[in-house]
């Protein structure tokens, strides 16, 4: 790749951390599966990931040996299942470097996640004697940005809604970067919780977080990231970000749907109002009245996706055991490989940063005029299966001009041979539309 | 499944050449006019249909939209096939595209109804492709029964 050398003592380039492509592909079984006569070519990984056979174990053993409900039995099998649904917590709990295990909630999805917050902020403001931090009213602010998936904005829309609080957002430069100048106005003394995506799930863009981070405890506000993509990606600690709370969710990190991760810092947490009502969130229930368990129970009301926490355990230690560092290095060295080989398609254009810096392998272009849905309809007859849409985050479309985008993934399982048939697909598409 | 059969060259030739685009006012100022506009809410695509009509006949169906291949070219073939049409008839050839369109890929068109309409026949089976092809044909039918047309079809043939 280059030829410059690095005098001795410095860190070399095969220094970077690394693991064997093809033997972690032999773990995900539905790699080798064929897609209308052609090998599978999944880029749609932010979408969702594969599973492992290392976590689909897991989930199995779960159900076939230790099925049971958690936190409610005195018996062996109850056990068991406490201590594998708790386990996972802890796992997940160190995966992002979490001081506690009981700062880590389980939730449905990311969606769930925040919209936990945000009607325990709507709690909390009906609730005079509420923690001031949670309580929203007319005058108050809540920020978020353009660059949002619809799980980041309709929640914080109807917050405002019912609250008489104003919602106002970050927008994005032409690059597809936050637009931070107009920081220090957008984040100020009205400004309750500023929620805001890590890596934007349409743009690929990894937002630069610290001097929002620094902004939000100068005005005493609260911040929320949305690491849905990132968590899965790249290494996160939540100390070392210094957020209030993040958002991520399992199916996009080789989990099964169905399990998502609200982290919070414990003392907020614990100044929160719970949301859901019902069995296991409570401490003591009378007829006139009841009172709460303390987190993260308290945000976990009724039987929880027990199998899936586990395989969300499952699904952390697979990932720690390939690397974080070097799967966000695989990833980086296939963005680059893919905006250098997608620069070579004619009319194609790409949306978000076109250098692989600040931004992760997510990336979203127009072909020509070419309709999104068709670019993915003639991949997807080569086995080439890509997303095409708005992407959930509508907004940024709007503010591209466009309505739609074609968009291709990566993970840690891709290859470059992959975007090699993608680039070979385009060159298909133009035929056909030509 | 081969992409040909859904990229008719027929579809193809709607959408790179389309006929009768563009929304266009009534030529009798007596006409009922109306329209509809539809959007495909998973991917952008979005029509607006508009009909003029004395109740009886269609006097034009226009269009105007954007999106994929599939939603455009259906939009043509439907302005085609029914401006100028009597309303009855009309609602038939409506009747037996929604057919086509909802049997997945088990309907054998007949060509004396739904004319080019017959090469969307691969399309029906593609689940996620048949709501591009239907969208124009819902907001006609919206825009119909808004220019006060009674949308039920009387005369069912072919
Ligand atoms: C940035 C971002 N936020 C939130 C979500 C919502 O995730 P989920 O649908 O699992 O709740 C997604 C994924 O779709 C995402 O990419």
């Amino acid at each position: 790749m280059t030829t410059i050398a690095i005098p001795p003592g410095m860190p070399q380039y095969g220094d970077v951390p690394s693991y064997d492509v093809a033997a972690v592909r032999a773990d995900f079984p539905i790699l080798d599966r064929k897609v209308n006569g052609h090998p599978l070519v999944y880029l749609d990984s932010a979408n969702t990931s594969h599973k492992p056979r290392q976590v689909l174990d897991v989930l199995r053993e779960h159900y076939e040996w230790r099925n049971a409900n958690v936190s409610r039995s005195v018996h062996t099998l109850g056990t068991e299942a406490t201590e594998a649904y708790e386990g996972a917590r802890a796992k997940v709990a160190a995966f992002i470097n979490a001081p506690s295990p009981d700062e880590v909630v389980f939730t449905k999805n990311s969606t769930e996640a925040i919209n936990i917050v945000a009607y325990a902020f709507s709690n909390a403001s009906l609730r005079p004697d509420a923690d001031p931090r949670f309580r929203l009213g007319p005058g108050d602010e809540v920020v978020i940005s353009e660059m949002e998936h619809h799980s980041n904005i309709v929640p914080w829309q109807l917050l405002c809604e019912r609250t008489g609080a104003t919602l106002r957002w970050f927008p994005v430069t032409d690059h597809g970067r936050l637009d931070e100048s107009g920081l220090t106005d957008l984040v100020n003394e009205r400004t309750k919780i500023v929620s805001l995506v890590h890596m934007s799930n349409i743009l690929g863009t990894v937002n630069a977080t610290s001097r929002i981070t620094q902004r939000v405890r100068e005005v005493g506000a609260l911040l929320l990231l949305d690491c849905s993509q990132s968590v899965p990606h790249m290494p996160m600690d939540v100390v070392d970000y210094d957020p209030d709370f993040i958002v991520f969710t399992g199916h996009k990190m080789c989990a099964p749907s169905g399990i998502g991760v609200l982290w919070g810092r414990a003392e907020l947490l614990a100044a929160m109002p719970p949301v859901l009502g019902g069995g296991s969130m409570i401490e003591t229930v009378a007829m006139s009245g009841s009172t709460f368990a303390p987190p993260p129970t308290r945000f976990e009301a009724g039987t929880p996706p027990i199998a899936e926490a586990v395989a969300l355990g499952a699904a952390v230690d697979y990932l720690s055991g390939v690397g974080m560092r070097a799967i966000q290095w695989h990833e980086k060295q296939l963005t680059a490989y893919a905006l250098d080989a997608l620069a070579t398609v004619p009319g194609l254009r790409i949306f978000g940063p076109n250098v692989p810096v600040g931004r992760g392998g997510t990336i979203s272009f127009a072909l020509g005029d070419i309709h999104p849905h068709d670019v993915g309809q003639v991949l997807d007859s080569l086995g080439v299966q890509v997303r095409v849409g708005h992407h959930c985050a509508r907004p940024v479309c709007t503010r591209f001009g466009v309505p739609a985008m074609t968009r291709a993934s990566f993970y840690l399982y891709t290859t470059t041979e992959e975007i090699d048939a993608l680039v070979a697909g385009l060159e298909q598409v133009r035929k056909v539309f030509a | 499944m081969q992409v040909d059969q859904l990229y008719q060259e027929i579809i193809l030739d709607h959408y790179k050449h389309p006929h009768g685009r563009g929304l266009r006012d009534a030529d009798d100022p007596a006409a009922s006019v109306a329209e509809a506009h539809h959007v495909n809410p998973t991917c952008g695509d979005e029509v607006t249909v508009r009909v003029a009509t004395d109740g009886a006949v269609l006097h034009d169906v226009s269009y105007d939209g954007y999106g994929c291949s599939i939603s455009q070219a259906s939009a043509s073939v439907l302005h085609e096939l029914l401006a100028g049409r009597p309303a009855a008839e009309a609602f038939a050839v409506h009747a037996a595209f929604v057919e086509l369109m909802s049997g997945r890929g088990e309907v054998t068109p007949d060509e004396e109804v739904l004319g080019d309409g017959v090469a969307f026949a691969g399309v029906a089976r593609y689940p996620a492709r048949v709501k591009c092809a239907l969208l124009p044909w819902m907001a006609f039918k919206d825009a119909a029964a808004r220019a006060g047309v009674d949308t039920s079809p009387t005369e069912v043939q072919g």
